[in-house]
């Protein structure tokens, strides 16, 4: 019941979010009810519409997931833009390398590198945390930039001639599209990523509330006093969380590189990473409002191409933030009337 | 003048009068309410009922500014000093002498300073950073602060707490100079050595109310000590007899630092044998809670060594906890619990190192378990699902005692384990603490509860000032005694 | 190389930086972390492109620039001091949202979603001919103003009463407080503070290219916190590290077409804040209350 109730905060933001949005609209000369109405039954109404959603979606509920657990570990993970990224270029580089494999070898092996790249970008700040002290904040937005650095780097290698992408995956690492299940959904680019997001969200939930390190986990988050006085070693869990947050957001990368385009390509993020970081607070940092508040976004996000011959598409870009910023001042503003 | 805090009051009904050029101390424990009550005349906090007169007119303190308009000058226990400024620029904070375009004129404050310093004869070097300062210079510079802004009224919060001997004795040279010079001054202590070298007349507060005021000339030592700390004995059973074992829990020669890198604990040795409760007394703030982390893990020594067993304690905490050690901490909201966690993960908090099969909790086990562990020890209600910091403050407490007690540790060293529980709750815990003792435990009980460790203990010590000064027997000490050992009136301290 | 276009260009790229960075340190130095750099100087070069598109005068620009610094500013202001909410994440968010406005606007206004019109700019006091290169930069009337800005932030925020007052507000809010000051007030400007500088650093940046593109700050307002940081958190500190980072991008274009890999200069700024945050450049110890809220402890309140 207490879950429900912790909903007033994101379902506000978007209700204010959406009211902002209806002015905006106003003010463009269009009626809002009709473009939301165009709105919801484009993402919602129709089965391309519907796998475009979730195929924006995918990497947002990774890089949620993975902000998220950060947060409940009290730790900020601003750098899942970065970590996505690695986490891209690793797949893309492990699946160019496979070829031949079968898919039980590739596909793992390309979800492990995509994993492992993610997580070590989160373990450094998480590091330098536990041993310096050095706050991670600074430390996951600096690495940011090191990674779109470093894939320029290893794109002068990596790169296929004259583009800014890598060579083709092979077969076997390829992630198939949602319509091989779901024939309706064939045209979009909705594929087997989905999935994988939604065991992810699944596995963090059961990790953080069953599991004996998510437990420490989510102590340290609370009360890193009485952690360290129950014994739990605060420096190596908050270095373990950042490893996993970043874990979690290099899968996001699987979305675009073994499931939709099947190469990485510079750029693909498209923001992913920072979008997260609002789609886990909107979602509470659980990993079932992560979820729900991926598809939202992804809707927003789907739903700007929609309606762009009629309001500008970029309206769509600033609700998103302005759902962010509500959802952070709602409760403030809450806790200051009942404090 | 009334002030309450929740559904503590801690200031209950108290009135104080002040006369113009005296020292008048205030006297009390910790929680007294000593520091509350100067506080509302700082304008730090507001009253919830009553008035502050000044010179026989009604004046109202709506917050620091006024207070300070009114001449009250507030030297807190725990300094508000700007680390990085300089002397200078932390007395002339806000009344900052200033130029065209809000210039900050750093000489003009220097000079200033230098020249109240030598007025009042405390001497400090306005350049000097703040936190390069020892303990002693820094209150100077809270003290220049007050009369920077034209205090006539000084208040000072426990000021020697925290200074050598040396430094004390030049504070109070320094408070009777100031008297000399028409200052008024509140002195907050507990401390009655202090109140016998300069205070006029002393006030005593105990549990929010004023229990007595006298002229220091006429009251003895021992009525002062009996004000300060007497409390209604309650009647526990005598202890059975019992035979002790092997030491379980040994302190050689413990030194350590506190926060303040300054010395806390101060090569400190003692004994506990299985079937035993060791009890220290002490007024908060003189090196316990730093003995307590040592113990536990969770402070480095800079001497001696803690022994669990026989031998050698591991590093860390999670080890000494597998070693069979139990602690309830002083302080159970920081250090004891998990507010927003449940009732049930707290529970967990103490036993995470023995739930030895693999990574998952077993969650129906943690739950069944806790629901005993609450309705054994009575806690209300024992439902497993709730949030901790939904519990009142005592059964809060009740759940950490219990949770740690539950463990079967060989040694518990437990800190002020009655603390906020109702007199029904603490006869509880006190009658488990002997249980414990009866099966054969080590127990460490830390505590101000004189009552409880004359009862409990089957030995005492006193610390004091990060020493323990006094080793005797429940039957061949009382109340008074140990109150003053407490106060540093009477020292011995141990070869 | 031409030495001096490579000292030229290093101007050129830090003087937003170093703006931006110098503002940041006012807003940290009360206490509040602010992130929201990067959406303060996208709304500013906006400003100013609007401002000046529909004046023809650049200097309606620069006011309509710092207008929206302030304004963005006063967002993150009322979010992090009035609500007390959390620092970080609101400055993410006013990111994000300036992003999406900026965009919006642009489309809506231009009809272009990603670059305006070309406005008038600063025209530099001594023309290009004259003294190549560095003339055109060091006498551009932004860069002439930063150049005085800088060494009167230093004395604000180090010589004047208010700074003092700032600083304590920064270290112990408490302290501030207790002495019946309005610690409140002081951070709200602090942040403020930051919002003017930062309108300057986006008027600069727009008037330097004379049109607004989409997504023109790239980054530049999370490298000047970096720079801040490094600089400890000094006005001059800051702007010193910004001309040092300034230097290394001036480099790392420079080095472009060459064989040798430019990403490794790219990343010395990004590699050398991780190591002064983490101590590695001896102990910078930022503000002592930053990014804790302030509340005020009497009752009824």
């Amino acid at each position: 019941m207490k879950r429900l109730v912790a909903l007033e905060g994101p379902l506000a933001a978007i209700a204010i979010a959406l009211g902002a949005g209806a002015v905006l609209i106003g003010i463009a000369g269009e009626n809002p009810l009709e473009i939301y109405a165009l709105m919801a039954t484009e993402c919602f109404g129709t089965p391309y519409g519907i796998g475009q959603v979730l195929f924006k979606a995918t990497p947002l509920i990774f890089t949620g997931l993975g902000v998220a657990l950060a947060f409940r570990g009290g730790l900020f993970n601003i750098g899942a833009e970065g970590q996505l990224v690695v986490g891209g270029l690793a797949a893309g580089l492990a699946g160019a390398a496979l070829t031949g494999q079968a898919p039980f070898v590739a596909l793992p092996a390309c979800l492990a590198a995509a994993a492992g790249a993610g997580a070590l970008w989160g373990a450094i700040p998480g590091m330098l945390r536990a041993r310096f002290g050095a706050h991670e904040v600074i430390n996951t937005i600096m690495l940011n930039f090191v990674a779109f650095a470093l894939v320029a780097w290893i794109g002068r290698y990596a790169f296929e001639p004259a583009t800014v992408r890598t060579a083709e995956i092979t077969a076997g690492a390829v992630l198939p599209r949602l319509d091989v299940w779901f024939p309706a959904l064939a045209g979009s680019p909705a594929n087997f990523a989905l999935v994988l997001a939604l065991l992810a969200a699944i596995v963090v939930g059961i990790f953080l509330d069953h599991t004996r390190l998510g437990y420490e986990i989510r102590a340290v988050g609370l009360n890193a006093a009485a952690a360290e006085f129950a014994g739990i070693g605060i420096g190596a869990t908050r270095a373990l969380t950042l490893a996993l947050s970043g874990a979690l957001a290099g899968l996001g990368g699987a979305n675009f590189v073994l499931g939709y385009k099947h190469f990485f390509e510079q750029g693909f993020s498209a923001g992913a990473g920072f979008l997260g970081i609002a789609v886990a607070l909107v979602g509470r940092n659980q990993p079932l409002g992560v979820v729900l508040a991926a598809l939202f976004f992804g809707a927003l996000s789907y739903s700007g191409l929609v309606i762009h011959g009629r309001v500008p598409k970029e309206l769509v870009d600033m609700l998103q933030g302005l759902v962010l910023l509500i959802a952070i001042a709602v409760p403030a503003a809450l806790a200051r009337r009942r404090g | 003048m009334t002030r309450r805090f929740g559904s503590v009051v801690a200031n209950d009904d108290v009135s104080l009068e002040l006369e113009a050029g005296e020292i008048h101390a205030l006297v009390g424990e910790n929680g007294a309410g000593k520091s509350t009550l100067m506080r509302v005349l700082a304008g730090l906090v507001a009253p919830d009922a009553g008035r502050i007169e000044r010179d026989g007119r009604e004046v109202k303190v709506r917050g620091p500014a006024d207070a300070i308009r009114l001449g009250i000058g507030m030297v807190h226990q725990h300094y508000m000093l700007v680390d990085p400024l300089s002397v200078a620029e932390n007395v002339v904070l806000g009344r900052e002498p200033a130029g065209t375009l809000g210039l900050f004129k750093r000489p003009a404050a220097e000079r200033q300073v230098a020249d109240m310093a030598r007025r009042y004869g405390l001497p400090v070097d306005p350049k000097a950073p703040v936190r390069a300062l020892s303990v002693g210079g820094q209150q100077r510079v809270e003290i220049l602060k007050a009369f920077h802004r034209g205090a006539r009224v000084l208040v000072l919060d426990e000021p020697t707490a925290v200074l050598t001997p040396h430094e004390v004795d030049e504070l109070m040279r320094v408070l009777r100079e100031l008297r000399e010079r028409g200052v008024t001054i509140v002195l907050i202590t507990h401390r009655l050595a202090e109140v016998r070298a300069v205070a006029d007349r002393v006030t005593v507060m105990r549990a929010g109310r004023v229990v007595g005021n006298a002229a220091v000339s006429e009251v003895t030592d021992e009525l002062l000590a009996e004000w300060m700390i007497g409390r209604p004995l309650e009647t526990l059973p005598p202890p059975l007899e019992s035979s002790t074992g092997d030491v379980l829990l040994e302190a050689r020669e413990l030194s350590a630092l506190d926060d303040r890198r300054l010395p806390a604990v101060r090569k400190v040795s003692f004994q506990v044998r299985a079937g035993e409760i060791v009890g220290i007394a002490g007024v908060e703030g003189n090196g316990q809670h730093e003995l307590v982390e040592c113990l536990t893990g969770l402070r480095r020594t800079t001497g001696g060594e803690v022994r669990i067993g026989g031998l050698r304690a591991p590093r860390g905490v999670r080890a000494r906890l597998r070693l069979g050690f139990a602690h309830v901490p002083g302080d159970r909201i920081r250090r004891g619990l998990i507010g927003e966690m449940t009732l049930a993960e707290n529970v967990l908090l103490g036993r995470l190192h023995e739930s030895g099969r693999g990574p998952w909790l077993r969650k129906r086990a943690i739950e069944a378990e806790s629901r005993a562990l609450l309705e054994a020890s009575g806690i209300e209600p024992a439902d497993p699902s709730l949030e901790a910091a939904a519990l009142s403050g005592g059964n809060q407490q009740m759940l950490v005692v219990a949770r740690e007690l539950a463990r079967g540790a060989r040694v518990l060293v437990v800190a002020h384990p009655t603390r906020g529980l109702d007199l029904a709750a603490a006869a509880t815990v006190r009658a488990r603490l002997r249980r414990e003792r009866n099966e054969g435990r080590a127990v460490l009980l830390v505590s101000s509860d004189l009552p409880e460790l004359l009862a409990l203990s089957d030995r005492l010590h006193v610390m004091y000032e990060g020493r323990l000064t006094l080793e005797t027997q429940p039957s061949a000490t009382d109340e008074r005694t140990l109150g003053l050992y407490m106060t540093g009136h009477r020292m011995e301290i141990a070869q | 190389m031409d030495v001096l276009l490579f000292v030229a260009a290093t101007f050129r790229i830090s003087v937003p930086y170093a703006l931006a960075a110098v503002g940041a340190s006012f807003s940290e130095r009360g206490g509040v972390v602010n992130i929201a750099l990067e959406g303060i100087m996208l709304n500013s070069a906006l400003a100013y492109v609007l401002g000046a598109y529909a004046s023809g005068n650049p200097a309606v620009g620069l006011g309509a620039a710092l207008l929206a610094g302030l304004a963005t500013a006063g967002l993150h202001a009322w979010i992090t001091v009035g609500l007390r909410g959390e620092q970080i994440t609101s400055g993410i968010g006013i990111n994000l949202l300036s992003a999406g406005l900026t965009r919006y606007v642009l489309v809506s206004v231009f009809g272009s979603s990603s670059n305006s019109p070309r406005v008038v700019g600063f025209d530099p006091l001594v023309s290009f001919d004259t003294l190549p290169g560095l003339g055109s930069v060091l006498t551009s009337p932004l860069v002439l103003v930063g150049l005085v800005l800088i060494p009167a932030a230093q004395w604000l925020m180090f010589g004047s009463v208010f700074g003092l007052r700032l600083r304590s507000v920064g270290e112990r809010p408490e302290a501030v407080a207790a002495l019946g000051l309005p610690v409140v007030g002081y951070r709200v400007t602090g942040v403020l503070i930051s919002g003017l500088f930062g309108g300057l650093a986006g008027a600069w940046l727009a008037s330097e290219q004379h049109s607004f593109t989409d997504g023109m700050t790239n980054g530049r307002g999370y490298v000047a916190i970096a720079a801040m940081i490094v600089g400890r958190w000094s006005p001059f500190g800051a702007a010193l590290a910004c001309l040092v980072f300034g230097a290394a991008e001036a480099l790392q274009i420079a080095l472009q077409g060459s064989g040798f890999p430019s990403e490794l200069i790219q990343v010395l700024p990004y590699v050398v804040t991780m190591l002064a945050v983490s101590g590695f450049l001896g102990r910078s110890f930022p503000p002592r209350a930053l990014g804790t809220p302030f509340a005020p402890e009497r009752s009824g309140q």
